[in-house]
């Protein structure tokens, strides 16, 4: 999956007639590559625009502008950015646009798209309906795409409970019968229904307990070796991120901030934000207390960030140019990139 | 360093229709003067229940069943059991002697209520007598002021509110402001005592490194960001400098770079003010950052307690190990913890871990571990040791 320039803005309305008087950058203007077969780990605090990400990037949402190719080869895109460098209005770029770009999908586009991306989300406690039974919930992706019915629908959803490690002699029961760990293991089985490619986890162990945590990451690994899975997971800790992930993108309102290697950014960042970051993760280990940065205030409204670089404000290395210039992300070291003017 | 309480063989049950809960059972814990004391522990390992029960105030179905909790009042030098207390002197502890910041901010506080008001009740519940005093001077400093060409006028009623702030700050509940208090209209004439009280909260919410805290106590709650509405809680906590402060999961919902400022406020209210901290947390990096000693919890009961660094360096109880072991860490390979947490509607007998445990003996089923203490500072619950 290849995200290119991605911006989603929620409008702000006001007044009788329910004008825009603002937007909500949610993202803002974001490009990520992840290759096939990766585990590319998205890192950020709250609101910083990493949910609305992954539901764009399955196209839940619908982007303002920029590009989403899925599996589309590099020759397209470099001739849909030739086209686009030319001009807007051109018919041949339309109609790249309309074959490739998952931005441009609507309907049953979309739906044909979705057979090969799913989205795991955050709390298992409201992701299922309490009024379906199992078996219902697991087939319910089968059923819409009409793949399966019947007998041949009950043993698939049997088989998929099965890899996930929930027992199936509980196929009629209801979501509030079982554990978070076992709710979440049954929201994983319902994007494995599809055999999709790609799958992106919204924080899904962020509402368990830690040994529970656990499992279900022991549980991704072994389905992302047998199935060659690529994910796109989303995390606020950093610490899982950097102990399963191949690849990880720290985000801040609405931008990625830096892109490396797990071990990378952790011995080597180079953004002043990922530093702070890694240093305000609390370690368990007692010996390891000293040395942190406490950041001063807190992250800025996405409805009015900052001019320049929106993490200027609590940064200590800003300059004059921090405050007016964006940092565009660049490459600075071989798999690392980073939006920084002064970066460390 | 003394105990400022001591915990003895605490059982709290739930009698529900579906069985007997046995949410802590024979729990056994001292919290020492000055320290922080982390509990760890899984969701449902009765962490938040210690924390309501030294305040009694668990929920319906819930009752201490057996045990004391032994508590050293600093001022009067004298020691007395919280579980006999009676509900009006159990009133005047709470909040005032032992206070508790929740877990979510934004539902511990009222909404409909601004940040300085909600502190300020503080104040007008626990510290009357003080706040009578301050009152009482202020009426003194207008009166030798003399005052602008009113002020013959306003004189007598000025001498009477005099009257009326003294009696305040000298005795408990006297009958005059009591009787105003009741009446519409004329408990407005106290009026001061709430000034005072909210002056107060100011000065609390700028001790919470508050930026511009006179404008942010007339804010409602929905109008501070999650970081300032938790140190709004704990500033509320802290109001009646309590000997003990309760903090459970208080940096759970809040993001990590203001989880760092938290825990740095933590470790600053320890040192300013050598209170004892009860700190509740699932995060062993967490625990690690902040306690000095911490406790293990597992269905109720507590499997090890040891100083932070014996704890991390040396755990001993098969369930404190597994733990760690769950912990994501760089280069490490996950470890799981078979089996489910313990079901306490019916708790496996003998040793409440001994189904997942991978150094089970026979004794483990048939009889509840002790106590013991392995080292200094480390204290175990296991057959093994």
């Amino acid at each position: 999956m290849d995200i290119r320039k991605l911006k989603k803005h929620f409008p702000i309305v006001g007044g009788v007639l329910r004008r825009p008087v603002g937007a909500v950058k949610a993202v803002d203007g974001v490009s990520l590559v992840i290759k096939r077969g990766q585990w590319l780990g998205l890192v950020g605090e709250s609101g910083c625009g990493k949910t609305t990400l992954a539901k764009t990037a399955v196209r839940l949402l619908k982007p303002t502008s920029g590009h989403i190719y899925f599996d589309v080869p590099d020759e397209v895109k470099a001739e849909i950015e030739e086209l686009e460098s030319l001009g807007r209005n051109n018919s041949k770029l339309k109609s790249l646009l309309k074959e490739n770009d998952l931005a441009t999908f609507s309907g049953s586009r979309v739906r044909l798209f979705r057979r090969n991306a799913q989205l795991v989300h955050q709390d298992p406690f409201t992701s299922l309906d309490p009024r379906a039974k199992i078996k219902n919930i697991v087939g319910e992706p089968l059923r819409i795409h009409r793949i399966l019915s019947g007998q041949a629908l009950e043993t698939a959803v049997e088989e998929l409970l099965h890899t996930v490690g929930v027992s199936t002699g509980q196929l009629n029961r209801y979501p509030h019968q079982f554990s978070g760990g076992q709710r979440q293991r049954i929201a994983i089985a319902r994007a494995l229904a599809m055999k999709p490619e790609f799958i992106a986890f919204d924080e899904p162990t962020s509402a368990l307990d830690v040994s529970v945590q656990a499992q279900i990451l022991n549980l991704l690994k072994e389905l992302k070796s047998e199935f060659g899975l690529t994910y796109l997971y989303i995390t606020h800790e950093l610490l899982i991120a950097e102990s399963v992930c191949d690849y990880i993108a720290v985000m801040y309102l609405g931008k990625v901030v830096e892109m490396a290697k797990p071990e990378e950014i952790f011995h080597t960042p180079r953004h002043p934000y990922s530093q702070s970051l890694i240093a305000a993760t609390p370690v368990p280990d007692p010996e390891r207390r000293v040395g942190r940065i406490v950041l001063p205030g807190e992250v800025p409204s996405p409805a009015n960030p900052p001019p320049g670089c929106t993490f200027h404000p609590r940064c200590s290395r800003a300059s004059q140019e921090c405050r007016e210039l964006e940092p565009p992300l660049e490459l600075i070291s071989e798999n690392h990139y980073v939006a920084c003017f002064h970066p460390l | 360093m003394k105990d400022l309480i001591r915990i003895k063989d605490l059982s709290v049950r739930f009698h529900t229709y579906e069985g007997i809960v046995h949410a802590i059972d024979d729990l056994e814990l001292d919290i020492r003067q000055g320290e922080t004391l982390g509990i760890v522990g899984e969701t449902g390992s009765g962490k938040t229940m210690t924390a309501l029960t030294i305040l009694r105030l668990i929920p319906y179905p819930g009752k201490i069943e057996s045990g004391s909790i032994i508590f050293l009042d600093t001022d009067r030098r004298r020691e007395f059991d919280l579980l006999k207390l009676s509900e009006d002197k159990m009133r005047a502890i709470r909040g005032n002697k032992i206070s508790m910041v929740f877990q979510e901010p934004g539902a511990a506080l009222n909404p409909v209520y601004t940040i300085g008001d909600q502190i300020s009740e503080v104040y007008l519940l626990h510290r009357r007598n003080e706040l009578g005093h301050r009152a009482k001077q202020r009426v003194d400093n207008l009166l030798s002021d003399g005052g602008g060409p009113v002020a013959s006028v306003k004189r007598p009623f000025w001498r009477w509110q005099r009257r009326l702030y003294n009696k305040i700050s000298q005795e408990s509940n006297p009958f005059e402001p009591r009787f105003l208090s009741h009446l519409p209209l004329f408990r407005r004439l106290l009026w001061r005592l709430k000034n005072e009280a909210n002056l107060l909260a100011v000065d609390m919410l700028k001790d919470v490194e508050i930026p511009d805290a006179a404008r942010v106590a007339i804010h409602y709650p929905h109008e501070l960001s999650g970081g300032m509405k938790q140190r709004a809680v704990i500033a509320m906590a802290l109001a009646c400098s309590p000997d003990l402060l309760i903090a459970d999961e208080p940096t759970t919902s809040l993001d990590v770079t203001i989880q760092a400022q938290m825990l740095e406020l933590f470790r600053r209210i320890k040192t300013d003010r050598g209170a004892s901290v009860l700190f509740i947390t699932h995060n062993l990096g967490v625990a690690s950052e902040v306690c000095d000693r911490v406790s293990v919890m597992y269905a109720g009961r507590n499997c090890e307690v040891a100083s932070v660094k014996e704890l991390f360096l040396h755990p001993s109880h098969p369930y404190t190990k597994a733990l760690f072991d769950a912990v994501p860490m760089p280069g490490k390979e996950l470890q799981t913890i078979p089996g489910e947490l313990a079901d306490p509607l019916n708790p496996p007998p003998g040793c409440r871990f001994h189904p997942r445990c991978p150094n089970a003996m026979p004794v483990c089923q048939q009889e509840k571990p002790k106590l013991k203490e392995i080292s200094k500072d480390h204290m175990v619950t296991c057959h093994l040791f």
